[in-house]
């Protein structure tokens, strides 16, 4: 079993840290936490996938010239591109998320002054109570 | 064969989306032009689809048919595949969210500032195409890559409405997608890793050979597990739908509507995708995720109308039918039975068709109110926007599923499908008292808004009559003739 996961040390190590990219982004109040905890398990994700598509002793994705003014275009010499591919479609995704994750922190702590969304909760319920008991007294005093 | 025109309708559906979400930034604000623009496209597309479904279902030719995009062939390129199932889906989804953009017009203006709108539309035709790419694409990692851009358009048309709820909400329904979608990353590696496909159908061959050969079906169960998972947060599947209520609830109508009707589907069919064409319903049988699934979406029908009759907040409180609605469809899926997934796919239309209009007709009766949202509040204002007040009530008694409404052809092959399974009690049992639930909330409603008021806001000028968009009663007929083009389509 050890050994196992030794020999696999790249998706154990992937796997390790997806996992508290998980829990962050799951646990954490803090929304900048929480977005850091979405970056921790998108880039676990990348070294999963560069972990699988490499293959020892072959050189990147990128086509060699042969030395006499040709290319190298064997399949065997290069490792698997596809992966490469997968991740750098997750950065761009990964990028635009976490700026927009952002850009609506900062609105929630203008509208707040807080970056707890929970705390957000409490002071917006707190400002609709004492909204309606504020309506409630002007009704009163109308009847009145 | 097809002709070629129908050849390019799929991809030329989500390029024109696409397009036009770049063109409309740059159209002149006056006359909500960009607005017009969109409703302009999604209406082409609607258009567009309807004449691929017909094509499909009348060349008597192979019914489906994939489309490669760009040069390299099957094994390695990505693929867009075309049934008379997409066909309906990409068809009832442009016109849900048409009629949506329409029936909202006027309150989407009130809600969202004119220098915003543009935003909104650039969103809208998103989303639009986002949700027509999940229908059509063959190819797994495109599909998350168009999760991802149904879940940023989704969480901005939340949050396109300025203020403090709305931004919580948002915020709320951004964390809880992204949890889903990373699970959903994870899974398609992790699913990448054991098959070496992307595309399919060919992931669906190599996953056979892993069941029968017995090799690796803990990763493969894993991976299942993860997939469903994130794409169950995302669907609002009953324990992870604390997010809905929120964001749906806080929204302006169009976008509710959009969120409710729409967004949901996208990723249920995602899921139904999966379920059906990567992996197949005896490896799905093998792994037990149908169980789970079922059980959850037994939940879900039962949990969602409990808390719907706790909602004194009308939006709330069909925002939480929205997740008793999903239930419905989850059990369709957890069936995992040809019949059960077909009933699956009606609810998702007839719920496309109904959840919008709910929206629409409650956000016309709170402006009729003078934008209240409570639900005492609404007293006789069906005298005030009768069609607004009409349309809650059709919607209302879909929902309940009494004959003759869309929702009770939806209700009997779901009733149907589940004589086949041994499951059939637990089913029949949650459809029933799920059913009495709905009455229990929607019925109170429209006799609230039937209600004659005293002081009926006299003097509030009744708003143009929110558009009521279909007949619930011919649509129910029609997608009969829909649920036997898939069957032949499957």
């Amino acid at each position: 079993m050890l050994e196992k996961l030794f020999l696999n040390h790249y998706e154990a190590a992937a796997v390790i840290l997806s996992g508290i990219g998980l829990t962050n982004l799951l646990l954490q109040r803090n929304l900048i936490k929480k977005i850091i905890g979405l970056n921790i398990m998108d880039t676990a994700v990348y070294l999963f996938l560069a972990a699988k598509g490499y293959v020892e002793g072959r050189a990147a994705p990128i086509l060699l010239e042969n030395g006499s003014g040709g290319w190298l275009n064997s399949a065997n010499l290069y490792v698997n591109p596809v992966p490469a591919g997968l991740v750098l479609t997750g950065i761009v995704v990964s990028v635009s998320v976490t700026a927009f994750a952002l850009a609506l922190t900062l609105k929630l702590y203008e509208y707040y002054g807080t970056l707890n969304i929970d705390e957000a909760l409490m002071k917006m319920t707190q400002e609709q109570q004492e909204l309606e008991s504020k309506i409630d007294d002007a009704e009163e005093e109308v009847l009145a | 064969m097809i002709n070629l025109f129908a050849y390019n309708i799929p991809f030329a559906s989500i390029f024109l989306l696409m397009i036009s979400a770049i063109i409309t930034p740059l159209l002149p604000e006056k006359n909500r032009l960009p607005e017009k623009l969109s409703c302009c496209v999604i209406g082409l597309v609607m258009i567009l689809s309807a004449y691929l479904l017909y094509v499909l279902t009348n060349s008597g030719a192979p019914l489906s048919f994939n489309f490669p995009m760009g040069h390299f062939p099957a094994p390695w390129g990505n693929e867009l595949r075309a049934g008379p199932l997409e066909s309906v889906l990409s068809l009832v989804f442009c016109a849900a969210m048409l009629l949506s953009l329409l029936g909202n017009f006027s309150s989407t203006a009130e809600d969202i500032a004119p220098s915003r709108r543009q935003i909104f539309c650039v969103l809208v035709n998103l989303l639009t195409a986002s949700l027509l790419a999940l229908t059509y694409t063959n190819d797994l990692f495109t599909a998350y890559v168009f999760i991802e851009i149904n879940t940023i358009a989704a969480c901005a048309i939340v949050a396109v409405k300025e203020g403090a709820e709305t931004t919580r909400a948002a915020l709320r329904y951004l964390v809880m997608s992204l949890v889903g979608s990373g699970l959903v990353m994870i899974a398609i590696c992790l699913l990448y890793d054991l098959t070496g496909h992307l595309l399919m159908q060919n992931m669906h061959a190599a996953i056979q050979v892993l069941v029968r050969t017995k090799n690796y079906l803990m990763p493969l169960t894993v991976s299942l597990a993860l997939i469903t998972t994130g794409l169950a947060i995302k669907s609002a599947l009953y324990p992870f739908a604390s997010w809905l209520p929120d964001a749906h609830g806080s929204s302006t109508n169009a976008s509710s509507a959009i969120l409710s009707g729409l967004v949901l589907k996208g990723h249920i069919f995602t899921i139904i995708k999966i379920f059906y064409r990567v992996f197949g319903l005896e490896v799905i049988h093998l792994l037990r995720m149908d169980n789970v699934i079922f059980i959850l979406g037994l939940l879900a029908m039962i949990m969602g109308s409990v808390h719907a009759l706790r909602q004194n907040n009308v939006k709330r409180m069909i925002a939480w039918s929205s997740v008793a609605q999903v239930g419905y469809i989850f059990l369709g899926v957890g069936l995992n039975t040809i019949a059960g997934i077909a009933a699956a796919c009606l609810h998702i239309i007839v719920h496309a068709c109904i959840k919008p209009m709910l929206f629409t007709a409650a956000g016309g009766l709170s402006n009729a109110a003078g934008h209240k949202k409570g639900l005492h509040a609404l007293m006789g204002t069906f005298y005030v926007n009768q069609w607004a007040g009409l349309g809650l009530a059709v919607g209302a008694f879909s929902m309940m599923g009494i004959p003759g409404f869309a929702g009770f052809a939806s209700k009997l092959s779901l009733t149907l499908a589940s004589f086949d399974s041994p499951v059939i009690i637990w089913s029949l049992a949650a459809l029933a008292a799920s059913s009495v639930l709905n009455a229990l909330y929607y019925v109170p409603a429209v006799i609230v808004i039937l209600t004659h008021h005293k002081d009926a806001h006299k003097n509030f000028t009744a708003p143009a009559p929110t558009y009521i968009y279909r007949d619930k009663f011919l649509s129910g007929i029609i997608l009969r003739a829909i649920v036997k083009t898939y069957h032949e389509g499957s």
